[in-house]
């Protein structure tokens, strides 16, 4: 089941996987993927996100555990008959076959007449804006056009289920952020259910409609990106997606939804408690640079504040990016819009701080 | 931008054209890079290519025939090769073959002849011994006629330039002296014999050392003067020994002797076959089509170019037979060593370096004792053979010829090749990553749709370089085939080898090598054609 209860077409149920049969690299993976779902794979190298794709693709088997798909368990299904269209971080692209031939084989194989094929070839091209160079060869392409390409191959056997495998990795930067979008948008045309793995939490956070996180082979976080970035539940989150900065200290009072956090250096902050539930507790607090505050004007009476000191003022022009020393810790910033009426903070200076007590989390330590 | 909006020439900094601006700067680099090739560059050229070149330059080369024969070549031009030649042709080979006699030529002529005529090597060497004897009856009746033709002294005053005669006559003349020289006025009245004293003059000289005034000529120059006196007018010369010469003119209406031929014929019968003149005939060009007509299992006759005898037709044979082999232990190389090279490729770095020592393990060891190790192996008592009588595969009255035939050398030499297989289709392989075929399965491929349509064709660029290599090495081999090639297994490299080292015919040798090497070359270009070369690669 979904979060939104309908059927899953995608289940990992209690899936292990080892290699070696010393390490579980994926351990204990439950993972519901719905229709439709643009679902992402985030997470460092080596955390278990791209052999969970490779399960999903029939390259690698589930030591443990049972994924199915559309309902049906698929352990024991080669890939070619899954039916699943996959992009690969390379492209893939058939060197020897031109891009019409590459974009033919998968429906050759699927024994599908000339005719039908070369509207399907066509349409699949045009969707991608590529349907000048249906003869030239892969290596005649830019890598742009390649991963656009290796998109229309993996997706003109419409097949309701595509994984991609860092697709973008290869790109730069501009051309990435254009094929995001136009990946994303494609998706949801096609109404396609799509599993991307990438270690980009840019890219992540602005294509999925959920992202599951990744890490030491469990999913560390299953939520929509707003979600992520606003409520990490653990600190490998909050530090994985965006900048953060933390702050050790105890739980010194818990009342509700809202707890008091003694910092090292003996100051007092307010949290949202999320991993920490009796007084006393270590905890790691969380704080985004944009949501601190430096104007007490802003901000509820109530709150505490604490004085910092200015280190290093960076220029970044839409933001200003400045580094401060707080409880004895030298690495936090915080981020300033560049606003007309906003002040530029010198090294050296004094200033206090605060923010709403729900934009800071206490986690786990 | 501004530069190719520019009209004319780009010009650099200086104003001097880019083009010749960049050659110039380039130069010193170019220069460094032939200094550095050069003295490879030169090895090559001294050590490989010059004699590669001479010995091809030998399978056209025949200037034999004419070297040693030229007075006779010259007469023959006028032969219909019909009948028997004329006299003056006969006289000519008296000239040329006392000569060559003397020199100690005919025989190595007659050799060579006798590739193209079985019998004239006889011919000549017999008729070297009796050439001698030709004209002496004339010379009997000279020096009956006038004892002063017995005379050296005489001959030489009448043939020598005056000065020549005077410097050799001196007492203090030493070995040959100088070098002869013939008067000038003797030539037009007697050509022929001032041609065979000069002949004879010079050869004394060269081969003996001895002065030419101290020597009786051969009995051929008195056969020549017989000759010039009975067709000649003397009575217009007035140079030393001239009445000498008007009453030999006088008196040679009245000589009885052996015409050339007759002498000759005497000699021996086969003189007079028109075939062994045809034959000379044929090879006086100095340059031959005739080895590689040979080499074709062809030959030139009085009615052109026909086919050997079917027993001599050995070569066109061998040419098939290698060609054929060659392919098919190219093609035992690709079969069995495809497999190999995509396991090698798949596996992980550790275990596919062991397993490409083991490849090229065999390089550790010669040549030669891997293929008798490979007779050891396969001969009727030898151990496969052993093996399968033991299991009961074979009876023991029966069994397998495995070797001394052309399995055999399709064996040893599938085994000895392998490798050069393997590794340019290892390294090619290595080069193909897995995502193809992951992406073609992705798709909907089976397995061995994946492997037929995505892996296979990435790796033909492997099995072309692989299949070169061998197939070239292969063309060419020489040492397996005549080791375990018996009678039926053997290659054309093992016939030049026998035409350089056994029965000295270098010029078919030569041609031999000439098609191979053109063949070679043919079925490059016609690979190039099918696969093309840029589809090669070694890695």
């Amino acid at each position: 089941m979904t979060s939104d209860g309908t059927q899953a077409f995608v289940a990992f149920d209690r899936v292990q996987k080892s290699y070696d049969g010393e390490v579980l690299v994926v351990k204990d993976l439950n993972l519901h993927i719905g229709r439709g779902e643009f679902l992402t794979m985030l997470g460092p190298s080596g955390s278990g996100k791209t052999t969970c794709l490779m399960m999903l693709a029939g390259f690698e088997t589930a030591t443990h555990g049972e994924i199915t798909l559309d309902g049906k368990p698929i352990n024991n299904i080669p890939p070619h008959k899954r039916g699943i269209g996959m992009v690969f971080q390379n492209y893939a692209l058939f060197p020897h076959m031109t891009v019409g031939e590459n974009l033919s084989f998968p429906l050759e194989v699927r024994g599908m007449a000339k005719s039908e094929r070369e509207g399907k070839i066509k349409r699949a091209l045009d969707m991608v804006q590529m349907g000048d160079f249906i003869n030239r060869r892969p290596a005649q392409l830019s890598g742009g056009q390649q991963q656009r390409i290796a998109l229309a191959r993996a997706l003109v056997f419409e097949p309701e289920l595509v994984l991609m495998d860092e697709p973008l990795g290869a790109l730069d930067k501009q051309l990435r952020e254009t094929l995001q979008f136009e990946i994303t948008n494609l998706a949801h045309e096609l109404g396609i259910t799509t599993v991307y793995v990438t270690h980009d939490q840019t890219e992540a956070l602005t294509m999925s409609d959920r992202v599951a996180v990744f890490d030491d082979g469990r999913i560390q976080q299953l939520a929509a990106p707003d979600t992520l970035y606003e409520e990490p539940q653990n600190s490998f989150v909050a530090q994985f997606i965006g900048e953060n900065n933390t702050l050790q200290g105890t739980v010194s009072k818990i009342s509700g939804d809202m707890c008091e956090v003694t910092l090292t250096d003996g100051s007092i902050i307010d949290a949202v408690p999320v991993n920490v539930s009796a007084v006393g507790e270590k905890t790691q607090v969380s704080i985004r640079p944009e949501r601190v505050e430096m104007n007490r004007e802003r901000l509820a009476d109530d709150v505490h504040t604490l004085t910092a000191e200015v280190l290093e003022f960076v220029y970044m022009g839409d933001i200003y990016r400045t580094r401060l020393r707080v409880a004895g810790k030298d690495d936090f910033i915080i981020k300033t819009r560049n606003a007309p009426d906003q002040r530029r903070l010198r090294p050296g200076e004094s200033i206090e701080i605060g923010w709403r007590p729900q934009d800071c989390r206490a986690l786990d330590a | 931008m501004s530069d190719a909006t520019q009209d004319g020439p780009v010009l650099a900094a200086d104003g001097t054209p880019l083009k010749r601006s960049l050659s110039r700067a380039l130069r010193a680099q170019k220069l460094r890079a032939l200094m550095l090739i050069a003295p490879l560059l030169l090895f090559i050229l001294i050590t490989f290519i010059a004699p590669i070149v001479d010995m091809l330059f030998r399978s056209v080369e025949n200037q034999i025939v004419s070297e040693t024969l030229p007075r006779t070549v010259v007469e023959l031009e006028g032969w219909d090769a019909e009948g028997v030649p004329s006299e003056d042709v006969y006289a000519a080979l008296a000239y040329d073959f006392m000569e060559a006699a003397e020199r100690r030529n005919h025989t190595r002529l007659g050799s060579r002849l006798n590739y193209e005529t079985t019998g004239i090597s006889s011919l000549f060497r017999q008729s070297g011994r009796g050439v001698d004897d030709i004209g002496e009856d004339y010379a009997d009746q000279f020096h009956d006629l006038n004892p002063a033709w017995e005379e050296s002294e005489t001959w030489a005053a009448l043939m020598g330039a005056p000065d020549w005669v005077e410097a050799q006559s001196a007492d203090d003349v030493e070995g040959a002296g100088l070098l002869f020289r013939l008067s000038v006025a003797i030539q037009d009245v007697l050509p022929e014999t001032s041609d065979a004293y000069r002949s004879f003059a010079r050869t004394v000289q060269s081969e003996d050392n001895d002065n030419p005034v101290a020597e009786e000529p051969w009995n051929t120059v008195y056969l020549a003067l017989y000759r010039d006196l009975s067709t000649g007018e003397v009575s217009g010369y007035d140079g030393p020994m001239a009445d000498l010469l008007a009453e030999a003119a006088a008196a040679v209406p009245d000589f009885e002797g052996m015409t050339p031929r007759e002498a000759f014929a005497d000699i021996n019968d086969d003189w007079l076959d028109t075939e062994v003149w045809a034959t000379i005939e044929a090879f006086s060009d100095p340059y031959t089509a005739g080895y590689f007509l040979s080499a074709i299992d062809l030959q030139l006759t009085p009615d052109g170019v026909e086919r050997q005898p079917p027993e001599q037709r050995v070569y066109l044979l061998l040419f098939n037979r290698t060609i054929f082999m060659s392919m098919a232990i190219t093609l035992m190389c690709v079969l069995l060593g495809y497999p190999i090279a995509y396991l090698l490729s798949n596996l992980p770095a550790r275990t596919s370096n062991l397993l490409l020592i083991l490849v090229l393990l065999p390089f550790w060891t010669s040549l030669l004792v891997r293929t008798s190790a490979w007779k050891v192996l396969l001969q009727q008592q030898g151990v496969i053979n052993d093996l399968l009588v033991w299991i009961g595969l074979v009876a023991d009255d029966a069994r397998l010829a495995l070797i001394n035939n052309q399995l055999g050398t399709i064996i040893a030499m599938t085994h000895i090749l392998l490798p050069f297989m393997i590794l340019p289709l290892f390294s090619v392989m290595k080069t193909i990553p897995p995502s193809y075929v992951r992406a073609a399965k992705s798709l909907g491929a089976t397995n061995f749709t994946a492997f037929r349509r995505v892996y296979f064709p990435q790796s033909i660029p492997g099995i072309g370089a692989g299949c070169i290599l061998v197939f070239i090495l292969a063309i060419g081999y020489y040492i397996t085939p005549e080791l375990v090639g018996g009678r039926t297994g053997t290659f054309i490299s093992n016939r030049i080898a026998y035409h350089i080292s056994s029965s000295l015919n270098w010029g078919l040798a030569a041609a031999l090598g000439t098609i191979l090497l053109a063949l070679v070359l043919v079925l490059y270009w016609v690979y190039d054609r099918i696969v093309g070369i840029d589809n090669v690669k070694l890695g």
